[in-house]
């Protein structure tokens, strides 16, 4: 052993500097299932407390459904609990093949590699298909797991601003002598719930022989009439030739990631994408209830159009309510405080209210862009969204931020 | 300090970061990085510029958040590669 004291104090000092800036992340335990409803210790050694969750990717609300519960119970069963290796010695069994399948079919793709998380998707994807003389033109507010996914791989890299179409184009013109170009988004931007404009991109990509990638992990499942994703939302199904996504939000919230498009894409990812062939394969029962959730959802929309509906509801009475909110369609709702301490503070009031949200502020989001981001789910019901409505409201009250736009909150709070 | 250089270096900062909207102004000692108005994976695009437009190439251990937190301070990292 030799961590040494200069070590250690070295830590303790990036510690301290985190407590610091104010942007130490403190974890608190929930004792129940996820779901609308939760029991939540915090702070850690406080009673317990039942509040609403407003802060889960849980659109669908399927995190604890008893169907898809039931299904990971019968994957335990019948297929057991982990399986000890990477997918390509020991770790495929039939249920990861069906799965594959099923999300092909699904999102509308030729063919879906299962990765350890979309994280892991994002990391490997790029690498596998580019190289130094190809372009990666990405807006500049893809996730951080695309960021890092970036980094890991040769190609040249560009960035446009966020959802501006004339400043992509001026990269396309610039990149036009590289052997491959590749146009990089979210399908929605989590922060701010606002969706790329992949109608407008995958016309800049015909036009000038580009590839499009697509990671839709705050949309697949419900974004589009059927769910698919951004890609169904904005009318270009069947164009994107790499999509990559999550099992740990809409889709059942376990774990677990894809990249699925092109199958020849796929084919290489399976040969060459470092986190699949090194890490282990997704266990059975995530995969067993997985292939429930696809199987639910493709079945029906009513849960897509019931989270369509609460978030249609919520939207417009906070709005009503007067709070100032980055308007849009998606889940995401961003409530906008633009002072960190302000967010905190309303964040913090609201959970002694039993509504559980977060306040979010730099880095996460940029300087004097505070807020606290709402989620909607289908697990939610109405008269979950009018107890949270009434929450806010009297904290809005009680800060004196209701009708108030940013120019009068700057004023009054500062950034 | 040459003011050719320095305006190329603005200008582009402008077009590549600031969106349309953006009432903010940048001058040459405007803190670019620390602001938040340039982030340290967009940086990337920044120097492949500086090294596209002088004909440089500047190594990663030179291309820190520190020296390109503003454009006098790129202006100081560019002397090193006799861009003047």
């Amino acid at each position: 052993m030799a961590f040494s004291g200069k070590a250690k104090d070295f830590y303790t000092g990036e510690l301290k500097g985190i407590r610091e800036a104010g942007t130490f992340k403190e974890e608190r335990f929930i004792e129940s299932p996820q779901a609308a409803n939760i029991t939540v210790e915090y702070p850690v050694g406080a009673s317990t407390q039942q509040v609403l969750n407003f802060c889960a990717n849980n659109y669908l609300g399927l995190s604890s459904h008893p169907d898809v519960i039931k299904a990971a119970h019968e994957g335990l069963d019948s297929r057991g609990y982990g399986m000890s290796s990477v997918r390509f010695i020991c770790g495929t069994q039939d249920i990861h093949d069906e799965l594959e399948k099923k999300l092909s079919t699904f999102l509308g793709t030729e063919a879906t590699v299962l990765f350890a998380s979309c994280m892991d998707a994002n990391a490997g994807v790029f690498d596998v298909v580019l190289d130094k003389e190809d372009a990666m033109i990405a807006d500049r507010l893809v996730h951080a797991s695309i960021v890092d996914g970036m980094r890991l791989c040769k190609a040249q890299l560009y960035n446009y601003k966020h959802a501006n179409m004339a400043h992509l184009e001026e990269k396309l013109q610039e990149t036009q002598e590289c052997r491959f170009r590749m146009i990089i988004t979210d399908g929605v931007f989590s922060m701010d719930g606002d969706i790329a404009p992949l109608d407008k991109i995958v016309e800049l990509a015909e036009k000038y022989d580009a590839m499009v990638m697509v990671d839709d992990s705050h949309a697949t499942g419900f974004m589009g009439k059927t769910g698919r994703g951004t890609h169904e939302h904005c009318g270009v199904l069947g164009k994107i030739d790499v999509i990559t996504t999550t099992l740990g939000k809409a889709l059942g919230g376990a774990s677990g990631g894809c990249v699925s498009g092109r199958k020849e894409i796929v084919d290489l990812c399976r040969q060459r994408a470092r986190p699949y062939l090194f890490s282990n394969t997704v266990p059975p029962v995530i995969i067993t209830a997985a292939n429930k959730v696809i199987d639910l959802i493709s079945k029906t929309t009513a849960r897509r159009d019931k989270l369509e509906d609460n978030t249609t509801y919520f939207r417009e009475k906070i709005t009503e309510a007067g709070f100032d909110i980055r308007e849009g369609v998606h889940p995401i709702v961003p409530i906008m405080l633009y002072n960190a301490k302000l967010a905190q503070d309303v964040a913090r009031d609201l959970y002694q209210e039993g509504i559980y949200v977060i306040g979010f502020s730099f880095p996460v989001v940029p300087k004097g862009q505070a807020r606290i981001r709402v989620q909607i789910s289908a697990g939610h019901e109405k008269e979950h969204l009018d107890k949270a409505i009434s929450a806010f409201t009297k904290i809005g009250g009680k800060y004196n931020i209701l009708g108030k736009g940013k120019k009068e909150i700057i004023e009054m709070y500062g950034y | 300090m040459n003011e050719d250089l320095k305006k190329t270096i603005i200008d582009y900062v402008k077009h590549e970061y600031l969106e349309d909207e953006d009432e903010e102004e940048i001058d040459e000692n405007t803190p670019l990085i620390s602001s938040g108005i340039v982030d340290s994976f967009s940086m990337v695009s920044l120097k492949t510029f500086l090294e596209k437009k002088f004909e440089i190439k500047i190594p990663d251990e030179k291309a820190t958040t520190d020296a390109f937190d503003s454009v006098n301070k790129i202006i100081v990292l560019l002397k090193e590669f006799n861009v003047t």
